[in-house]
């Protein structure tokens, strides 16, 4: 059973009660995904499958054979940082930290669900093809990660700035 | 976690195969189950992935819809029929959890997940006639501002979580099931049982029954329709009141209507009452009002949660007066 992690190809744990969060962790050393409640409720643990965010606490590990993670330590495709990594520090978009990778995660699977056009509870006309990021459909969208410090205001000019454009933001 | 065997489920017939086993259980996206087994609430012995079975959302010749029941949440609404067909469905859907859980969830676990009462959760500290038939229950008694005032009973008053059966309530959706002795079909509004005596039996389904598919029959109304949730936070949090409704106004008449709510029962709730006082009737703010109370006499709220019998009736006024006025 494998599963690939950032691009490359990883053995999975052959107990089923491993989640795919304590398996990145623990199993892999891959501390970037944080556990926060570990009951599906703050978003800590985001990462990306496929390009789609999900919760990796709320995932087994074995769920996810043959799929591609990405962590946040994945995200840029290079040494430099990712470009919503960039404008969290230019806009001060956290102050402890510790939700910040999936805060970063979710935005990058976030801006991919609005160009495909889904809805949120926020957006008037569900006929759009592509819904505008404004700052209400931000702060909707984003309401599954949880800032203790409260650094929303910079979280959502940041992602403002690296997946909407920098004409967006207000 | 207890410890469990985990197996993918080939396709439907070996899903109910694998059921056969003691304490087997299916497994979607685990965004309910997986908290569950972690709490120990729930102990199967065996997990049957399901998520590799149909997915797909069938557009039928007569304008209805098949959603497989492994499609993801956020696949039904996002589905293009979805949202010009069946507006309801996708904004009872979205105001649902997260970005992240609906990308995870599925149709069949949605339907059949538990009810977030807290006093259900607390294993350690309170009586749950869901998690321990007859040993009573503490939320009756206890903080019950969050508890139903519709369909409860003395031995349960843990309110039905979820946003997408309301509106699949309201859309008069069809369940298909598939068991070792064969497949049937019910409606959603039978599919979930009123508590009763035996609050810890929570649907008509057998054991090992697979929900395979939900049908939305077609019902063209349903293009004027919407879901509004009341809720203590913008977003994020289960409803204290919701609404699904549709409706189709001639002349200055209520030609039909369909209307469920959330938040307040026990199971999704249609608002059988209030529908058939508003067919025929004068579409007005009155009649919305009147039939909204209609629905509402048989209310019964406990110490903290008598605000929702307003809060229901003000939400259903308010949902239909928008529908009338066009918005949709």
């Amino acid at each position: 059973m494998s599963i690939t992690i950032n691009g490359s190809a990883a053995e999975l744990p052959d107990d089923p009660r491993v989640s795919l969060l304590d398996y990145l962790r623990e199993h892999r050393q891959l501390h970037g995904t944080k556990k926060g409640c570990d009951q599906g409720a703050c978003g800590a643990c985001t990462v990306l499958v496929d390009g789609v965010r999900i919760l990796s606490c709320l995932a087994l590990a074995v769920q996810y054979e043959g799929r591609s993670v990405t962590t946040i330590e994945g995200l840029s495709d290079g040494d430099g940082l990712h470009p919503v990594q960039r404008a969290f520090i230019e806009h001060d978009g956290f102050q402890c930290g510790y939700c910040t990778p999936g805060q970063i995660c979710s935005a990058v699977g976030m801006a991919a669900e609005a160009r495909r056009g889904v809805p949120s509870s926020v957006t008037a006309d569900l006929s759009a093809e592509a819904i505008p990021l404004d700052h209400d459909e931000l702060r909707e969208r984003m309401s599954g990660n949880l800032c203790r410090c409260s650094a929303y205001n910079g979280i959502v000019a940041a992602i403002q700035e690296a997946l909407v454009g920098a004409e967006a933001v207000r | 976690m207890n410890a469990f065997t985990y197996a993918r489920a080939a396709d439907v017939a070996d899903a109910v195969r694998r059921a056969g086993a003691p304490d087997a259980r299916y497994l979607g996206g685990g965004t309910n189950l997986v908290d569950l087994m972690r709490e120990t609430i729930e102990r199967p012995s065996a997990l049957i992935d399901v998520t590799g079975l149909p997915a797909t959302i069938e557009e039928r010749e007569d304008g209805g819809l098949l959603i497989g029941a492994a499609a993801r949440n956020t696949a039904v609404a996002e589905h293009r029929a979805v949202r010009s067909r069946y507006p309801m469905l996708t904004r009872a859907i979205v105001a649902g959890a997260s970005g992240q859980i609906r990308n995870m969830a599925t149709v069949g676990g949605n339907i059949l997940q538990r009810t977030r009462c807290a006093y259900f959760y607390d294993h350690a500290g309170s009586r749950c006639n869901k998690r321990v038939p007859g040993q009573g229950c503490d939320a009756i008694e206890g903080l019950s501002r969050t508890h139903a005032i519709l369909g409860a009973s003395p031995s349960c008053v843990a309110v039905h979580p979820s946003d997408m059966c309301v509106a699949l309530a309201a859309l008069g959706a069809i369940v298909h099931l598939q068991g070792a002795g064969g497949g049937r079909v019910v409606p959603l509004t039978d599919l979930h049982r009123l508590p009763g005596d035996h609050p810890e039996i929570e649907t008509v389904l057998e054991p090992g029954e697979l929900i395979t598919a939900v049908e939305l029959p077609a019902l063209p109304l349903a293009r004027r329709s919407t879901y509004r949730k009341v809720r203590d936070r913008a977003s994020y949090a289960f409803a204290l009141v919701s609404v699904a409704a549709a409706l189709e106004v001639r002349g200055d008449t209520v030609a039909d209507v369909r209307i469920a709510l959330g938040g307040v029962a026990t199971k999704p709730w249609r608002a059988w009452q209030a529908e058939a006082a508003l067919r025929g009737a004068p579409a007005t703010e009155a009649s919305f009002r009147a039939a909204a109370e209609a629905e509402l006499a048989e209310a019964r709220p406990l110490r903290d949660n008598g605000f929702k019998v307003e809060l229901a009736a003000r939400t259903m006024t308010a949902v239909l007066g928008e529908l009338q006025g066009g918005g949709a």
